[in-house]
């Protein structure tokens, strides 16, 4: 189960692992296609070209898989969509939950990964 | 730093924007689209729009991107996620720079900057947002699974969602600033009627308090002036639609008393070369059909502007 975005996706557990083992800097953006969710994969398709040093990725909140985001002891208390995570060698860095503007997104990505 | 001239350069890519963008691009126009957010603007906050001509069904997603490929496709420019540190209206030609030292100019202007949901600002509304607060029932309901929440707002979207919430929350306390609600008749009889739904009326909330999460709301009557607060785990806003005009407040562009751009019939402005289009102007349906003839009528005529300028 993968959402209907031009991002790449996390469909499955084993490739989250995958994903979190394969690269230093890793965001997933974790939802459903609602108002909250699509303006922060919208940011993220843009932020794609300038961010080279970092994975993007969405996951469908949904799927049964998804509960290696939903989870999260840093994603306690969240109860708004989306759940987005930034990962940095595999350890949650930040993690944000409800919509984002782009220059929200991007002070953590300078924070956590520049 | 680049300067760059074009013919029109419009503010807002919503589907009035988006729209303008094609005919002008296709009237083979050297047009910009400026947007300070996403383009497809509202139409990407609606899950599925049902009452767009040509498709019976479709994402407010794929709607927006189509508009935007479609756009691009016949040479509009688009810009997202911009800063407009100023927006100067000349008599002849019009500039707008950006806080990254750019600065564009043109003859004709289209403002399509829509609107958006309103916003209580009080203490602890941006703290809690997605810790309690939501602006969107569909989106967060089921996280109020068998909660305590409030709903705050007295319009038909405030008394829909507040029954559609009782799906999930054990009680949902709708809190209102006047006596009487500005809904339809149907949706205030199906809240009042609902055995989860109670009420708390002339009051406004002053400050959203917990923990980790959201736990009370603070909100005070208006009549007695007295304040009490309430235990909650979840608050829904629904205030209401502004206009995005706070850009042109204090220029010449004339607003009226909602904010909202006042236009003619050719939806130009007070200032000449300048035409608004879609929610950010005063009319009386807010809907993508009537933002996509605004846009329509707003790029047919700045492109006649253009023309007899030059
Ligand atoms: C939840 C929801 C559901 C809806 N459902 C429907 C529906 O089913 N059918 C229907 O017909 N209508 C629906 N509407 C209404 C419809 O979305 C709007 O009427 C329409 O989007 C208005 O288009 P617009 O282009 O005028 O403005 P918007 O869609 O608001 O777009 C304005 C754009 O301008 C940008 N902007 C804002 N300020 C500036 C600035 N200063 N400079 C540059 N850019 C700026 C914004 O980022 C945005 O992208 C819905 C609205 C909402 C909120």
């Amino acid at each position: 189960m993968t959402l209907p975005t031009t991002l790449k996706h996390v469909a499955s557990e084993a490739q989250f692992s995958e994903i979190l083992n394969e690269n230093e800097n890793v965001m997933i953006c974790c939802g459903r296609m609602g108002p909250m969710c699509v303006p922060v994969y919208a940011a993220m398709e843009e932020l794609q070209d300038e961010y080279t040093n970092v994975e993007f990725r969405d996951m469908a909140f949904d799927s049964p898989d998804a509960r290696v985001i939903r989870e999260l002891p840093e994603c306690r208390g969240f109860m708004g969509l989306p759940f987005t995570v930034y990962f940095k060698n595999g350890k949650v860095a930040a993690a944000t939950s409800s919509i984002q503007s782009k220059e929200q997104i991007t002070t953590i990505l300078d924070r956590e990964f520049k | 730093m680049s300067q760059n001239q074009y013919d029109v350069i419009i503010l807002g890519g919503g589907p009035a924007g988006l729209t303008a963008g094609i005919y002008l691009a296709r009237a083979k126009s050297n047009v910009l689209i400026l947007d300070t957010g996403t383009p497809g603007g509202q139409m990407i906050l609606t899950y599925e729009i049902a009452n767009y001509p040509g498709f019976e069904s479709i994402s407010g997603y794929q709607l927006s991107s189509n508009m935007a490929k479609q756009a691009k496709s016949f040479g509009c420019t688009i810009k997202s996620n911009v800063k407009i540190s100023e927006i100067n209206f000349g008599k002849d030609i019009h500039e707008i720079a950006l806080e990254n030292g750019d600065t564009y100019s043109a003859p004709a202007l289209i403002l399509a900057t829509g609107g958006r949901s309103r916003m209580l600002n009080v203490p602890g509304e941006t703290e809690y947002k997605g810790r309690g607060i939501s602006y969107c029932a569909t989106c967060d309901g089921d996280f109020f699974q068998d909660k305590e929440i409030i709903v705050v707002g007295g319009g038909n979207s405030a008394l829909e969602e507040a029954v559609s919430l009782t799906k999930y929350a054990s009680k949902v306390t709708i809190l209102h600033e006047f006596d009487h609600f500005q809904a339809f008749e149907q949706a205030v009889r199906e809240a009042k009627e609902h055995p989860k739904i109670n009420f708390i009326m002339e009051s406004h909330i002053t400050g959203f308090y917990g923990d980790e999460n959201l736990r009370k709301v603070q909100y005070k009557n208006l009549k007695t002036g007295v304040e009490s607060e309430l235990s909650i785990d979840g608050a829904f806003i629904f205030i209401g639609y502004e206009a995005n005009t706070s850009a042109f407040k204090d220029s010449d562009v004339k607003l009226n008393q909602w904010n909202e751009i006042i236009t003619d019939e050719k939806l130009q402005t007070n200032i000449p070369g300048v035409f608004a289009a879609g929610d950010c102007r005063t009319k009386q349906f807010r809907q993508i059909t009537t933002a996509v003839a605004d846009g329509t009528v707003a790029a047919l005529n700045a492109l006649n502007y253009v023309r007899e300028k030059k």
